[in-house]
């Protein structure tokens, strides 16, 4: 039986993707709460959760782990896993889980501070891209021409204050025709893929790409479940990107995957809110053990 | 209708409107968050911060 406050959702951003889940759990007649991340406080000793299952849609990565990590320890059934947001929320996490899982990806390295990330550059060649470990939307994610410009781009990445921003993350830059391809997928199963077309390198839809239906191929569909799989993730947005040889790369893995675009270019073929409303209500019903 | 808490222009709340959900001010473009829907209470939204994303 679904009982009130059986189910959470965690958000502190309600964004188009949270009111379509709402509205799908209240089509279902589920009670659920939601919780904003914000407000949240808990003393350490607390030993049952009030939530068995628990959407985490939170939008920042620090509050997203924090949260999943503290709830699946009073033992709530949490989605996505905090291990699997860990690794989603830091792309070098996800780049290693994705080799490991034996799954292509662009050439990528990861150097300690910014002089090895020239020596990383100038191995991997130019032109090349710097990524942020975390953070989303195409942000700070930049593209070097050439030697020079990775001297200049360096010097900036030297001068962040925080450490983390001072590890380097380098990949070659593929190709692509100004479009990549999304996937989504959940509780194992790829909902469909959609094309992200952009004039600019950058293809994120926060970026003002356009988000167009895509067929999903065999290929596709075992790349991007794969994908998931191998970050452990329960729900996820996979990347990828067809190289000038025609083969399809992975570039990475979402935890938090924002679908009102995907949606749109999906139209009825599938109702993304209701899926993930299934996959959480599976959770409820089985658990932390699935 | 409610007064934008940054510039004090009316902005119009779509109907229904939830706690939390984001508005956007048409005079000043700031991004609103609903506070409370009864009384109805804007604030300004949360900036963006570093580890935001999907």
């Amino acid at each position: 039986m679904i009982t009130e406050g059986s189910v959470a959702v965690v958000a502190s951003r309600v964004r188009g993707e949270e009111r379509r889940i709402f509205e799908a759990l209240q089509r279902r007649g589920v009670e659920y709460v939601h919780l904003d991340s914000r407000t949240l406080w808990t003393f350490c000793d607390t030993t049952q959760t009030r939530w068995p299952a628990v959407l985490n849609r939170e939008i920042g990565y620090e509050r997203a782990v924090t949260v999943a990590r503290t709830l699946e320890a009073f033992g709530a059934a949490v989605i996505n896993s905090a291990a699997a947001t860990e690794i989603c929320g830091d792309k070098w996490r996800t780049t290693l889980a994705l080799c490991k899982a034996g799954l292509p990806v662009p050439r990528t390295a990861l150097a300690c501070t910014p002089d090895a990330a020239q020596t990383a550059l100038d191995a991997i060649g130019y032109p090349a891209v710097i990524k942020p470990l975390t953070g989303s939307w195409g942000r700070l994610v930049t593209l070097v021409r050439d030697r020079q410009m990775a001297e200049t781009v360096l010097e900036y990445v030297a001068a962040m204050p925080a450490p983390q921003s001072r590890l380097v993350y380098v990949q070659e830059m593929i190709g692509h025709g100004g479009r990549d391809i999304r996937a989504i997928v959940v509780n194992g199963e790829v909902l469909g893929t959609i094309y992200r077309r952009s004039e600019g390198w950058r293809t994120n839809l926060a970026r003002g790409a356009i988000a167009e239906y895509c067929p999903l191929t065999p290929e596709l569909n075992k790349l991007a479940s794969s994908a998931a799989a191998a970050v452990k993730a329960d729900i996820a947005g996979v990347d990828l990107i067809e190289d000038d040889d025609g083969r399809i790369l992975v570039l990475e893995v979402n935890h938090g995957v924002e679908f009102a675009g995907f949606q749109y270019a999906m139209r009825d073929r599938v109702d993304v809110a209701n899926e993930i409303v299934d996959c959480l209500l599976e959770r409820l019903v089985h658990g932390v053990e699935r | 209708m409610v007064s934008c808490p940054e510039c004090e222009a009316q902005v119009m709340v779509p109907s229904p409107v939830h706690t939390h959900d984001i508005l956007e001010c048409d005079e000043c473009r700031m991004e609103l968050e609903v506070l409370s829907v009864s009384p109805m209470v804007l604030g300004l939204a949360p900036e963006v911060e570093e580890d935001w994303g999907e």
